[in-house]
């Protein structure tokens, strides 16, 4: 990571709550599903989102690329604030930032062959000429590694793997400079998941791209990962270098999360194991520190006063004994 | 014989609209008393089709079993009269842990209905010989009585707080964890001697999944169940496996007791799924090449044209079992005699 370069993605405390409505319509709470998260991207990196499910994570990169409106706080994507600008707007950023799904290749429509699907992004947010589109489609075509033969087949004629690849190619048209990946190898088998790990890591390289890496799966993140910000129930507890944070979690939620891993080979993890209950509901948010219902340290301060992010070690933790 | 389930030659063939497609080509599997096995694979390998053979629930349209045997305690299970292996054994002898807690529970009835409407038929104390079963038998109120005591004391040992609570409530009143935790419960309750657990925690957060198979490994351990384990994930086969089968495209490829599977797997396939679990280091090697349609599949070992060592006897024929050390064996004609992460 250069510390020189202005960063290409900044979050200032950023909230989304979801309303709850019972039957009739009326407000009955809030879901704080993102709760005043900051952070910064920078150029060419990859940054991890880690969480278990319901805490935010997904949340808060659909808030980022717009899919949701921010509650409250201010989105910053190279230098420009896009939080709250009018759709068409808006739309404008989407050539620079993209979204990729779980299973990217069941966005594809199923009655367009691969080349409709790969032409119809720079058919609509760039100016080109037919040939300039095709010279360009064929470049992401080889640089995801499918034959141009492929072109001409329907989405059900390709493979799960090639699906994603043409998913992939067809987010790459248009040259985005950050990609924000939300759970892409969650259900797929170990050796999938290392190719198209393996995809993504040389798409960065090829296109220069900047990754927002959304993952519950810890050793995925920390293959991919330079740096990891480690969610529970819509706040960040930990934010870091990746390999200082898997070396020493100063976070006890970080701590459990990172000691639930298996290692293969190494003592049987869930023999140690000691975190007990469940998150709670992000709807009845616990006060103070989110984390002390299930906290080993917690004391009285913790259910009192809500921890902030603070530097601890090189990194960021929230928590009042880090 | 000391295996309590021996499965042998066992292949199984799905009629498609494509074609016949051979699912399981020729399979072993031996689970002993109180033995924990894992059944590893990658999707489409086979292993939910063997857990539902074992089970005897495979699709009755579409699956023909083409030969072999299901030995469970001796007895053939696929040549046993069917009514005595669903009154005798499926759902009593040999329970199953699905892998998704949200659907197998109906959503309209309290968990309490659920669980004593198996338990009506299932229960250790249950006597279903003779007469036909008709949905319209009566459920004798003491043993109602015994078997919900039964049911409470299952419930405390998965931990489930305020059991004759909870036995109210509907299951989507229960977090993922919790409803898996009522299904573990419910495996447990007729008192199997062996459980088959179908990805029970793949569903599940890792810090939930921890508490999960730490709890599973425990009560199993405690009451001498066996359990058939199939899982993708080579991590929480590490954690609650005694030995681990690892299966590919339809056929058995190597079994081995756990520590030395982990440590000294033989089989070119296992390797390089081992190899392709991300390390902390951040190097990520995959498998070249993508898993064979079953509905024409390589001759010879199956696994052949995605590996390193394959020679043209690994096309011609399957390689028969070898034993390489006590209780590892593999189906190969190259295995690798070599430490975890040495082949480079």
């Amino acid at each position: 990571m250069s510390v020189t370069a202005a960063p290409l993605l900044e979050i200032v405390d950023l909230v989304r709550h979801f309303p709850v409505r019972n039957a009739f319509g009326r407000r009955t709470g809030w879901i704080r599903a993102v709760d005043g998260v900051s952070l910064a991207v920078w150029p060419g990196e990859t940054l991890g989102l880690v969480g278990e499910s319901g805490c935010g994570k997904s949340t808060l990169g659909k808030t980022v690329m717009g899919i949701y409106t921010p509650t409250a706080g201010d989105i910053r994507f190279a230098g420009r604030e896009i939080g709250h600008l009018p759709a068409r707007e808006r739309r404008a950023v989407a050539g620079d930032l993209q979204y990729v799904y779980q299973d990217p290749g069941a966005s594809l429509d199923p009655r367009w062959k691969v080349v409709h699907s790969l032409h119809e992004p720079l058919k609509i947010h760039a100016r080109l000429s037919r040939a300039e589109r095709e010279r360009e489609v064929g470049a992401i075509l080889s640089a995801v590694g499918l034959p141009d033969a492929h072109l001409d087949l329907y989405p059900h004629e390709l493979s799960g793997g090639q699906q994603r690849r043409v998913a992939l190619a067809r987010i790459l048209t248009l040259r985005p400079r950050m990609v924000i990946l939300d759970e892409p190898t969650s259900g797929l088998d170990v050796s999938v998941q290392a190719s198209v790990l393996k995809l993504f890591r040389n798409l960065q390289e090829a296109f220069a791209l900047t990754y927002v890496f959304i993952s519950h799966d810890l050793a995925v993140v920390r293959a991919m990962c330079a740096r990891i910000a480690v969610m529970y129930l819509g706040t960040i507890v930990e934010l870091g270098e990746t390999a200082a944070i898997f070396e020493q979690p100063r976070h006890p939620y970080t701590r459990s999360l990172l000691a639930a891993v298996p290692r293969i080979g190494g003592r049987r993890v869930t023999l140690d194991f000691a975190l007990e209950g469940e998150p709670p509901n992000p709807r009845d948010v616990p006060s103070g520190c989110r984390f002390r219902t299930r906290c080993p340290l917690a004391q009285d301060v913790c259910a009192v006063e809500e921890p902030r992010l603070r530097e601890v070690d090189g990194r960021r933790v929230a928590c009042h004994f880090a | 014989m000391t295996e309590l389930l021996s499965v042998r030659g066992l292949s199984v063939d799905f009629v498609t609209d494509g074609g016949v497609a051979q699912v399981l080509d020729g399979i072993n599997l031996d689970v002993g008393p109180g033995e924990v096995v894992g059944l590893v694979g990658e999707s489409g390998c086979g292993k939910t089709t063997l857990a539902r053979a074992i089970l005897g629930i495979l699709p009755t349209g579409a699956a023909r079993i083409r030969g072999g045997e299901v030995r469970f305690k001796g007895v053939d299970l696929l040549r046993e009269d069917p009514a005595a292996v669903n009154d005798r054994v499926r759902g009593r002898a040999i329970t199953f842990i699905p892998q998704d807690p949200y659907t197998s529970f109906s959503p309209v009835f309290p968990v309490q209905t659920q669980i004593m409407d198996l338990m009506k038929w299932k229960s250790p104390r249950a006597d279903n010989g003779g007469g036909a079963r008709s949905p319209f038998r009566r459920y004798p109120r003491e043993r109602w009585r015994a078997d919900r005591e039964a049911v409470l004391e299952t419930l405390r040992a998965v931990q489930i707080p305020e059991p004759t609570r909870a036995l109210r409530r509907l299951p989507h009143e229960f977090s993922g964890g919790q409803r898996q935790r009522l299904m573990i419960a419910m495996a447990l309750l007729p008192q199997p001697d062996l459980i088959i657990a179908d990805e029970p925690t793949t569903s599940l957060d890792v810090t939930i999944q921890a508490q999960i198979l730490r709890l599973l490994r425990a009560l199993v351990k405690q009451r001498g169940v066996s359990v058939l384990f199939t899982t993708h994930d080579l991590g929480t086969a590490h954690e609650i496996c005694d030995r681990v089968v690892v299966m590919y495209a339809g056929q058995e490829m190597e079994a081995a007791p756990a520590t030395a599977f982990f440590a000294r797997a033989a089989h070119p396939y296992t390797r390089r799924l081992l190899a392709s679990v991300p390390s902390p280091g951040g190097e990520i090697r995959d498998i070249p090449g993508e898993v064979p349609s079953l509905i024409a599949p390589p001759s010879g070992c199956r696994f052949h044209p995605r590996c390193d060592y394959a020679t043209a006897e690994c096309r011609e024929g399957r390689p028969a079992p070898r034993t390489l050390a006590p209780e590892h064996g593999v189906r190969c004609y190259h295995p690798v005699d070599a430490p975890i992460g040495a082949d480079g």
